[in-house]
């Protein structure tokens, strides 16, 4: 009986165990700054950890349908610069669509070597990633990327506007995050990426359309990136070619934090999101603690091993490796 | 038998074989679009290629080995940053600079055992907790870049020293001074792989872990040792290439884990491990910077330089598979 709660309690810290240490966090950081948990910065981190967060969504997908996204930085570098220079050529309400439909078509480009050719998503999204960031410098000339009239565009709205005195970004990566959330768990599609992560070969065998499904994931994460580009483009009004380089790691590892495999098969949006806000309260709090921004990386670091670890060695019953 | 090794020589020829296409097409198409007159395959032009090869090269090498283990690192390119600001700063010490030129070596020191050390602290992770290398390295690539900016803020650190700057311009026989320390990790690369235990060790463990253990192949302290390898060599590329420009921004590196991982793949090394070559590694390299140097021969912008490498990244990935689906039909025959 004592086993039984040890194991109780052992496994539920094994599958809630990045929740607890999120909320043992929370609150060790409001106990040293009351300033912590005032609203206006909780939502300024939440807003802040928007982009980032509205990629990491995507990249869940493809990640529990057992592939890698590296390109997604990249994508939204594109993303970004194709909605900022068609807004002055095709005016914003055209924009919007315009660059939705390219960045979906990189999205389908990649679905299709990945799920219909069935080759390597890591060299092939290591591979998009160079290209899509060819094609951005190729697209912006290597110039930055500005509105030219700020003042006179409703184009800001997504990135600066808000609702009932809710950001508009929070609005966006919440509304995002619960529909995604829904999708993946309560629809057949859902359940089939699960299966086609999890044994690819036994969802082929029960007659699950691996091809497809991983194509979709691929699709649902072009307009996460889309999405992030928009808002981005929008916060800014003007943008770097470089603006999403580099996001594409550290989109994933928001990913890993929040307890998704990289096998394939396991994950949550839920989990995911509070991997984000990992992300962007361990910033916060290290700011308002009067650390320096880039003292998070290493923080970050040690919570990503210790939680994948952690993860781990509770799969398999002890806590160091059996390698020899 | 015999067939077998035909095709492994098939196989190890393509990327070559890439690299006469690529030098071919360059010469020809240069002669009409080109923006000089001087021709591309220009001796002194293919020496200076070999040269700025020489960078993501060295870290591409060791990147093989690692990949042949089935492993990947994603920290080199901020060991890279790290090892340039260790020894960059380390020459501005008082002592060290009390002791005029022979500061350059222990500069140099400090900066491989910078390397080492970040090396050695992924391997034991890896080791010891059992996590997989792509999740460990692309913590410790976010870890060892905050270190980076901890180390001087956002500044850039800077310290030039002319006699390194002599040493690290200079020429012998015609090779510049990276370009010697390209082909000589090269070469002692591939005689650890073809020639010693560690290299057969290497691709049993990549091939069938399980196999390997079984064999009686501690495959903890390999995975360590190799990983310090890696994180030596960024730091030697980093020490290399600092030692004449004598300035570091903190940004500095990165990316540059893929692009060493382009290489790699380009020359052939499956990323399941157990197959690959140090010497196709080089002609990768190569490879890539023939490319980047011919597209701004022919007046492309050089940043089409990135959508080409990509495509042909994906390319190559695609014919590999028709390939060797090919080759396993034929053997069902």
């Amino acid at each position: 009986m004592a086993e039984l709660t040890k194991k109780g309690i052992g496994g539920f810290l094994a599958r809630q165990g990045i929740l607890v240490a999120f909320v043992l966090f929370m609150v060790g950081f409001a106990l040293a700054n009351q300033r912590f948990i005032a609203i206006d910065n909780i939502f300024g981190v939440i807003r802040s950890s928007a982009i980032l967060g509205v990629m990491a969504l995507g990249v869940t997908f493809v990640v529990i349908g057992g592939n890698l996204d590296l390109s997604v930085g990249s994508m939204m570098s594109f993303s970004t610069i194709v909605v900022l220079d068609l807004h002055d050529t095709l005016g914003p309400t055209l924009a919007i669509p315009a660059m939705f439909g390219l960045t979906l078509a990189l999205g389908a480009f990649i679905g299709f070597l990945v799920g219909y050719l069935k080759l390597n998503s890591l060299i092939v999204t290591l591979g998009m990633l160079s290209a899509i960031h060819g094609l951005t410098l190729t697209w912006s000339g290597g110039q930055n990327m500005d509105i030219a009239d700020k003042e006179g565009t409703w184009f800001g709205i997504f990135g600066r506007g808000d609702v009932l005195g809710v950001p508009m970004p929070i609005v966006i990566f919440g509304t995002l995050a619960i529909v995604l959330s829904l999708v993946l768990s309560k629809t057949p599609f859902g359940r089939k990426i699960y299966a086609v992560g999890g044994n690819g070969q036994a969802a082929t065998f029960s007659g699950i359309p691996r091809a497809r499904v991983v194509f979709f994931t691929y699709l649902i994460s072009a307009f996460c990136v889309a999405t992030a580009g928009l808002l981005q483009a929008s916060r800014s009004l003007g943008s770097q070619n470089t603006v999403g380089q580099g996001y594409e790691l550290e989109v994933l590892a928001m990913v890993i934090l929040g307890g998704a495999s990289l096998l394939g098969g396991s994950g949550t949006i839920i989990k995911t999101v509070i991997g984000v806000l990992i992300f962007g309260f361990i910033e916060n709090g290290l700011l308002l603690i009067g650390l320096e921004f880039y003292v998070q990386d290493v923080v970050i670091w040690a919570v990503i091993i210790l939680a994948v670890w952690l993860d781990i060695a509770a799969k398999r019953g002890r806590l160091w490796s059996p390698i020899a | 038998m015999k067939m077998a090794t035909r095709k492994d020589l098939l196989k190890q020829g393509a990327i070559w074989g890439f690299i006469v296409l690529e030098l071919a097409f360059f010469s020809i198409a240069g002669n009409y679009l080109s923006v000089t007159d001087t021709a591309f395959m220009d001796f002194d032009n293919m020496l200076l290629l070999l040269k700025q090869s020489a960078p993501i090269g060295i870290i591409a090498l060791g990147m093989t080995i690692i990949m042949i283990n089935g492993n990947i690192d994603l920290s080199v390119g901020a060991t890279f940053a790290l090892a340039a600001i260790v020894m960059l700063d380390s020459m501005t010490w008082p002592f060290m600079q009390n002791l005029g030129d022979w500061a350059i070596p222990l500069a140099w020191g400090f900066a491989l055992l910078t390397g080492v050390v970040l090396g050695a602290i992924n391997g034991l992770i890896v080791w010891k907790t059992g996590v997989d290398a792509f999740i460990v390295t692309l913590g410790s690539m976010l870890g060892f870049r905050g270190l980076v900016f901890m180390y001087n803020g956002e500044q850039p650190t800077s310290h030039l020293n002319w006699t390194l700057v002599d040493f690290a311009e200079a020429q012998f026989l015609g090779l510049h001074t990276a370009s010697w320390f390209l082909l000589g990790v090269a070469l002692i690369l591939w005689l650890v792989m073809t020639k010693t235990v560690h290299g057969r060790n290497a691709y049993a463990i990549g091939n069938n872990r399980d196999a390997a253990v079984n064999a009686g192949i501690r495959v903890g302290p390999h995975f360590l040792l190799n990983f310090m390898l890696i994180g030596f060599l960024a730091a030697l590329s980093a020490v290399v290439f600092y030692s004449e420009s004598g300035s570091v921004n903190p940004n500095d590196g990165m990316l540059y884990e893929l692009w060493a991982i382009t290489a790699v793949v380009l020359g052939g090394t499956k990323l399941a491990g157990g197959y690959g070559s140090i010497i196709s590694t080089l002609g990768g390299v190569i490879a890539i910077q023939l490319l980047r140097k011919g597209l701004g021969h022919i007046g492309a912008d050089t940043e089409t330089v990135n959508l080409v490498i990509g495509l042909i990244l994906i390319a190559v990935l695609f014919l590999d598979r028709q390939l060797n689906r090919k080759g396993k039909e034929e053997l069902k025959i």
